[in-house]
């Protein structure tokens, strides 16, 4: 019996197990995949509990509803990965032997990164949402927030959903609002890139949005420190920010494990073939989702559509044969913007986010890069097809794991 | 492509201003930029990020983050931002004549 191990189930990991317990041939092949949890959190849900938009419950379910009967389900601590034995040891001890191993650990916020992040004003006035604990507990701070200085600020990049932060700071300002007290907070983003975004032209557009709604933008700013007496986050070069709530988006990490196991870069991410995604160092270790190092944004539609990559390139792996699929960096993120509307981004290594329409050339229905009823809709639709399609990995209609040029506004 | 003229040699850039051809850079060069970035003089500190980079490039065929800058290069946090103000790893890229380095996505 040959060994395929998945460690981490979450999205790529569960995608991963349903897409191979469909190809692999299970009297020859068993799929194994590690967890610490048995739940399973639909992380861009955590954007809206922070305003009382979705309640925590509805983002948990348990990981076992969504792995494939056959899949022996191994909940535990991984230890370390030892490919030299084709093995990985978890803290109970317990050895998993694999014959191909694919890495989707993800990645996690690291506060205790930054000086004074995770210190005495942890969770009094400095939070996450990119954590569950951390949406729930910013959710009973901003029901009865007064008001004040608004801060939200990236600690260093890359970081998971590169768009989270804009779209808390465009539903804060739909929510304060809402709550008849918008004149009283004062919204600052302030980001260690040079404007809104990782690319130029959705850069320009987003801040444009931000612009619009009052939302003030320090770019340029990477975070040295929180000064703890003075309420106020400290750049490297002494920039000053003062505020009286902070979400702050910490540095963003892979999993210990894969510092423990030597398999890490300096933010213990897999070094990771961007295209083909077999890992830099071991022929049969793989990585996928969150846990690489590829320059693709860290989201939910990029290990999807890697995941479509992925997939084939295991097979010829297991056969013998080079590996022929090619990952171009897909990336396709509904966006909220607040007040019933959101916008989309469909993009990849070479092409930066632009107009157009979305999946189809002038039908659409979907509107690139503009804010639109329809692409809110989209966004709350997602969760659906993100339980239903994505994690039982199936196809997403119409929309294929290389980005498609059609629709697009290209001058 | 925009062709643009430092020290009186004439190199390719593209539009952010960061050198096509990484081997055209000469030092005279990395004085010229570090002019238009708003430094006036190269200082051994300087230098030494300047090389550290260009070595990297060369090895790893890509530019390296701002923590490796600071974990590798022997200059720390603090003395990088003096050296290099508002983002070290993209200014010193463009100094040293590499590609502006992936990091930021």
């Amino acid at each position: 019996m040959k060994n395929l191990l998945i460690l981490g189930a979450g999205t790529a990991g569960t995608i991963m197990a349903n897409k191979l317990h469909h190809r692999l041939d299970t009297t020859d092949w068993q799929i194994t995949i590690v967890d610490r949890s048995a739940l399973h959190y639909y992380q861009p849900g955590f954007l809206f509990i922070p305003f009382g938009l979705y309640q925590p419950e509805q983002v948990v379910r348990r990981k076992s509803d969504f792995l494939p009967a056959g899949a022996r389900f191994v909940i535990g601590e991984i230890d370390r990965i030892d490919p030299e034995n084709n093995q990985v040891v978890l803290t109970s001890g317990q050895c998993l032997p694999y014959d191909d191993l694919i890495i989707a650990t993800g990645a996690d916020i690291h506060p205790e990164e930054t000086d004074g992040l995770k210190g005495s004003l942890w969770r009094k006035s400095v939070f996450d949402f990119y954590t569950f604990d951390g949406a729930v507990a910013l959710a009973n701070v901003l029901k009865d927030w007064p008001g004040g200085r608004l801060v939200v600020n990236i600690s260093e990049m890359p970081i998971k959903c590169p768009v989270a932060p804009l779209e808390f700071l465009l539903l804060a300002d739909d929510f304060f609002t809402r709550r008849g007290i918008r004149d009283r907070v004062e919204l600052h983003f302030v980001t260690p890139l040079s404007g809104a975004f990782t690319r130029p032209k959705a850069s320009e557009r987003f801040g444009g949005l931000l612009t619009a709604k009052g939302i003030r933008v320090t770019p340029d700013f990477s975070i040295a420190r929180v000064d703890e007496a003075e309420k106020a986050i400290v750049a490297w070069d002494d920039q000053s920010v003062p505020f009286d709530l902070l979400v702050t988006i910490p540095t963003n990490k892979g999993d210990a494990a894969i510092e423990r196991s030597g398999l890490g870069d300096e933010l213990s991410f897999v070094p990771t073939d961007k295209h083909t995604l077999r890992s830099s160092r071991y022929p049969n270790i793989f990585a996928i989702g969150d846990a690489t190092n590829v320059p693709a944004s860290k989201a939910g539609s990029v290990a999807h559509f890697e995941s479509e990559v992925l997939v084939e390139n295991i097979l010829s792996a297991i056969a013998g044969q080079p590996l022929a699929a090619q990952f171009d960096g897909h990336a396709n993120c509904f966006i909220e913007s607040g007040h019933g509307k959101g916008l989309l981004i469909d993009f990849n290594y070479e092409a930066e986010p632009v107009t157009g329409t979305f999946p189809l050339p002038n039908v659409g229905p979907f509107s690139l890069l503009k804010e639109t009823r329809l692409n809110h809709f989209g966004k709350l639709a997602f969760r659906y097809a993100y339980w239903n399609l994505l994690l039982p990995g199936h196809v997403m209609p119409l929309v294929g794991s290389h980005m498609s040029l059609a629709g697009k506004d290209l001058s | 492509m925009i062709t643009k003229t430092y020290a009186g040699k004439a190199v390719a850039v593209n539009e952010e201003g960061y050198l096509l051809d990484s081997q055209a850079w000469d030092e005279k060069i990395a004085a010229a930029i570090a002019a238009e970035e708003g430094i006036p003089e190269l200082l051994p500190a300087h230098w030494q990020v300047i090389y550290f980079m260009r070595k990297a490039f060369a090895e790893r065929g890509d530019g390296p983050s701002i923590r490796q800058l600071t974990k590798e290069s022997g200059v720390d946090t603090k003395h990088l931002y003096q050296l290099f103000p508002k983002g070290p790893a993209k200014k010193a890229a463009r100094v040293a004549g590499i590609p502006k380095p992936h990091g930021c996505i």
